[in-house]
Parts: C-alpha cells; sequence; structure tokens
C-alpha cells in the first residue's frame, strides 16, 4: 500500500510517519503531486496557525489539489479544520470539503471544572461511527491539542466535550478527519489509524 | 470530560536514565527507550525527559535518543534541559519531539518564548518555572536547578510566559520537591485560577493522596513526579485506579 503524508509548513509531521511505520507501513512525506494523486492512501497532517497555513497551501497549489482527491483521505487535527469552510483563527477561509465553520472555545463565566484553552490532553470520543471507527473505539481516551473546535453536524462521525460538545471525528465520502492526534493516541489511536488505512 | 495527566519524568545523561529504577523484567534498566515504553504501556498519559548533561557531546546524543524515543513511543513527551536557542528546539522538533520546556533561557531572555510560539506554536512551548517561598512570603523565581534566586516572582512570571505564547506551566515548588510531603496545592490552585493555560504540577509526591489534593485543592491539570514511579514505590495503573474511585477524572 501507498501512503503519503502531505509536506507543509507544520510541525511535527514525522510522528505521524512514526505511528505509521509502528503499524508494518511506510509513509513517504511529500508535496508532490503526482505521487499525492497516486497514493492509496493520504494523510493531512497540521500542527500551526489556520491563516499562514492555508496561505501555503494556496500558493504551492495544494488547496485545489487536496479537495480534488478520490482516495481515502485524512485530516488531522489542524488538517481537519482546514477542510472545513471557515476558521475563526485569523479569519481564514478554508478547503470547504465539510460545510461548516471552525469556532474558538470560550470559557464560561462560571468555570467550575477549571477547562482551560487549549484543550491539552486526554479526553474520550463518543458516538463514534464507522467505518473510521469500530465499536472498541467508542467512549475511549484519546490525544487532544486545540483551541479551536468544529460544532456537531451532518458530517460528525465522533462526539467529545469540552466547554461545548463537539466534533471530534469527521466524514464525508472519501474525507476523514480527526480533531485529536491519533499518531499520539497510545494503542486507541493506532487502531484507529489501522482502521483507516484497512478502509 | 478531559483527564487529569499523570506525567512521570525522566531525567537522562549521556544517554542514559540516571535515577535507579525498579521496574520487573526490563533489562537495560537505563534506557530512557525502554523505560518510557514501559511507562506507556502502564499509562502514563505523557511523558518528559529533561536531559541534564551539560556538555556539547552529551546534546548531541540527546538528539539522537529523542529520534529513537519518537520512533517507539505511542504518547506525547516533553523534552527540556538547557534549551536557550531556536536552533536547539528545532533540531528536538525534527528528531519528533512534541514540546520542549524552556526553564532558565525564558527567565533570562523572555522574548524566547514568544519566539518559540511565533516559530512552532504554543502547544510547543512548556513554560517550566523552579520557584522557592521565601521567608518574606513570596514565590521568587529560581534558575539553575533552583540554586540562584531571580527578580522574577511565581504568578507575574507565569502569567507573562502564558501572554507571551507558552501553551502550558510546568510549576517545581523547590520548597517541596524531594520533601515527599505533598505538592504546593495553595500555590498551584492561585495559579490555574489566574491563567488560562494548563498547569502542570511538580514536587512533593510522595503518595497516592497527594495527586488526588494537587487536582482537587491544588486545581492542577497535570502531576509529575520522578523517584516514586523509578523506584516503583507507585505504580501508575493504582494510582489511576485509586484516583478514579476519588471521582477523579483519569484515563
Amino acid at each position: 500500500m501507498k501512503i503519503v503524508i502531505i509536506k507543509y509548513n507544520a510541525g511535527n509531521i514525522r510522528s505521524v510517519a512514526n505511528a505509521i511505520a509502528r503499524l508494518g507501513y511506510e509513509a513517504e512525506i511529500t508535496d508532490d503531486e503526482a505521487k499525492i494523486r497516486a497514493a492509496d492512501r493520504v494523510i493531512f497532517p497540521g500542527v500551526g496557525e489556520a491563516g499562514t497555513t492555508m496561505k501555503y497551501l494556496r500558493e504551492h497549489g495544494l488547496d485545489k489539489l487536496i479537495c480534488s482527491l478520490t482516495q481515502p483521505i485524512l485530516g488531522i487535527c489542524l488538517g481537519m479544520q482546514l477542510m472545513c469552510s471557515h476558521s475563526e483563527e485569523g479569519d481564514t477561509d478554508c478547503l470547504g470539503i465539510f460545510d461548516v465553520p471552525v469556532k474558538r472555545f470560550q470559557l464560561p463565566q462560571h468555570n467550575p471544572n477549571n477547562l482551560k484553552i487549549p484543550q491539552m490532553g486526554w479526553n474520550v470520543i463518543e458516538n463514534c461511527k464507522a467505518p473510521l471507527f469500530s465499536t472498541e473505539q467508542n467512549g475511549k481516551y484519546v490525544y487532544f491539542v486545540h483551541s479551536y473546535y468544529v460544532p456537531l453536524c451532518d458530517y460528525t462521525a465522533a462526539e467529545t466535550e469540552h466547554v461545548v460538545r463537539y466534533s471530534s471525528a469527521l466524514h464525508r465520502n472519501n474525507f476523514y478527519a480527526t480533531q485529536f492526534h491519533p499518531e499520539k493516541s497510545g494503542d486507541v489511536g493506532e487502531c484507529i489509524l489501522s482502521n483507516f488505512l484497512n478502509l | 470530560m478531559i483527564a487529569k495527566r499523570i506525567i512521570p519524568c525522566l531525567d537522562i545523561r549521556g544517554g542514559q536514565v540516571v535515577k535507579g529504577i525498579n521496574f520487573v523484567g526490563i533489562k537495560e534498566v537505563g534506557d530512557p527507550v525502554e523505560l518510557g515504553a514501559q511507562y506507556a504501556r502502564d499509562g502514563a498519559d505523557e511523558l518528559v525527559f529533561l536531559d541534564i548533561t551539560a556538555s556539547h557531546e552529551g546534546r548531541k546524543t540527546f538528539s539522537e535518543l529523542v529520534e529513537r524515543i519518537a520512533r517507539h513511543i505511542n504518547i506525547p513527551f516533553t523534552v527540556g534541559g538547557g534549551i536557550s536557542e531556536l536552533a536547539d528546539a528545532d533540531k528536538l522538533l525534527s528528531a519528533g519531539a512534541d514540546k520542549i520546556s524552556l526553564n532558565s533561557a525564558a527567565v533570562r531572555r523572555p522574548e524566547l518564548i514568544d519566539e518559540m510560539a511565533h516559530s512552532f506554536g504554543s502547544q510547543f512551548v512548556v513554560a517550566a518555572i523552579d520557584a522557592r517561598f521565601d521567608e518574606n512570603g513570596e514565590w521568587v523565581v529560581t534558575v539553575n536547578g533552583g540554586r540562584i534566586p531571580t527578580e522574577k516572582r511565581l504568578f507575574t512570571w507565569a502569567y507573562e510566559a502564558q501572554e507571551r505564547g507558552a501553551g502550558e506551566i510546568l510549576f517545581t515548588s523547590m520548597n517541596h520537591d524531594g520533601t515527599k510531603n505533598g505538592f504546593a496545592n495553595e500555590a498551584l490552585a492561585k495559579l490555574s485560577e489566574e491563567l488560562s493555560i494548563p498547569i502542570i504540577a511538580s514536587g512533593g509526591a510522595g503518595k497516592m493522596e497527594h495527586f488526588r489534593d494537587v487536582f482537587t485543592i491544588g486545581k492542577a491539570d497535570a502531576g509529575l513526579a520522578a523517584s516514586i514511579f523509578h523506584y516503583g514505590e507507585i505504580a501508575i495503573q493504582d494510582l489511576k485506579n485509586y484516583l478514579r474511585a476519588e471521582h477523579i477524572s483519569v484515563r
């Protein structure tokens, strides 16, 4: 199986490649259009800021490329947010694969559980939907780092609660996305990555 | 709800874990990758690796080690110790570190936090603060492992670090560190209420009850400890079970 990780100005892409390697596959990190189009699976990772990242994607033609892909593609964290229509982070127009906006967490006045922004740490995923998830992952903890979130919508494939109940995964046709980092989510995360590779 | 995190901290010198360790079934007891993997299997939520080597040679060994850790460990990890330039951090990010902790270098040159957050994102930057409660009733920020007091005070410096772009605060109370008498809960609660970013508590863990207290009274988001985990005094899975029974949300 040919797996590519889209290379762009995002942090720690290496860790996704490491996780794929632990599953016994090899992933190539590339921004070469032909290689990305020819891949069986595409991973669109991301740690960074929405505005500068979208600008980079447009300048390198990666925005149109990502939208036109037909094989299964998995957006992770910022990758998922960039697949939505618009982000409050830097008032940024995004790829529009999922017709839903990205919002910033707002801490409530009354905050008895001392919730923090960013949400940094392990939280549960619920109402997990096939095929990205199998029943074993429902209610399990995965690792999140984010200050912006995608509200619940028609594409929600998993739900999590932090300040509000929001989409921790999305799915539409060949496009899959997780707000959490499966590559950093222990055995549970590796199962989810494995589900994606075995779609 | 988001879980409270338990974080073992490993001190590294010359590529080896410094403190003696008590795990059963591990041959090379000093190997950070094996130990880290064992902690991950036992239910640790994150790991911190602190490079306590001073030499240039040691630094190179450390970044090679970080690469090995990133390949083998499937939970997030922070690396720290002597990071003072963007180039240091860039090397560690490329090697696969999820976060870096900045300590003395940020106290000496606070702009370092802005530069790191701007270049790599706030999620990558942990501001580590060692402070001592002095006889005048003030929390004095110290550097060089607590040996040198500075002009900075804990609460104002922590707030400044947040405003400059740190994603988390790792606060070690030098009064509590090594005592095994519990964490600095009063100061921690004040930090947690005044700041919007997560607080990692360090210094003073000796019993499982101390972790319950640091999460309930100290309102910390994560508890960090070294020796009680290394010497097998508390097993992470037992600690998680205990905290769950105390109605604290853990993974």
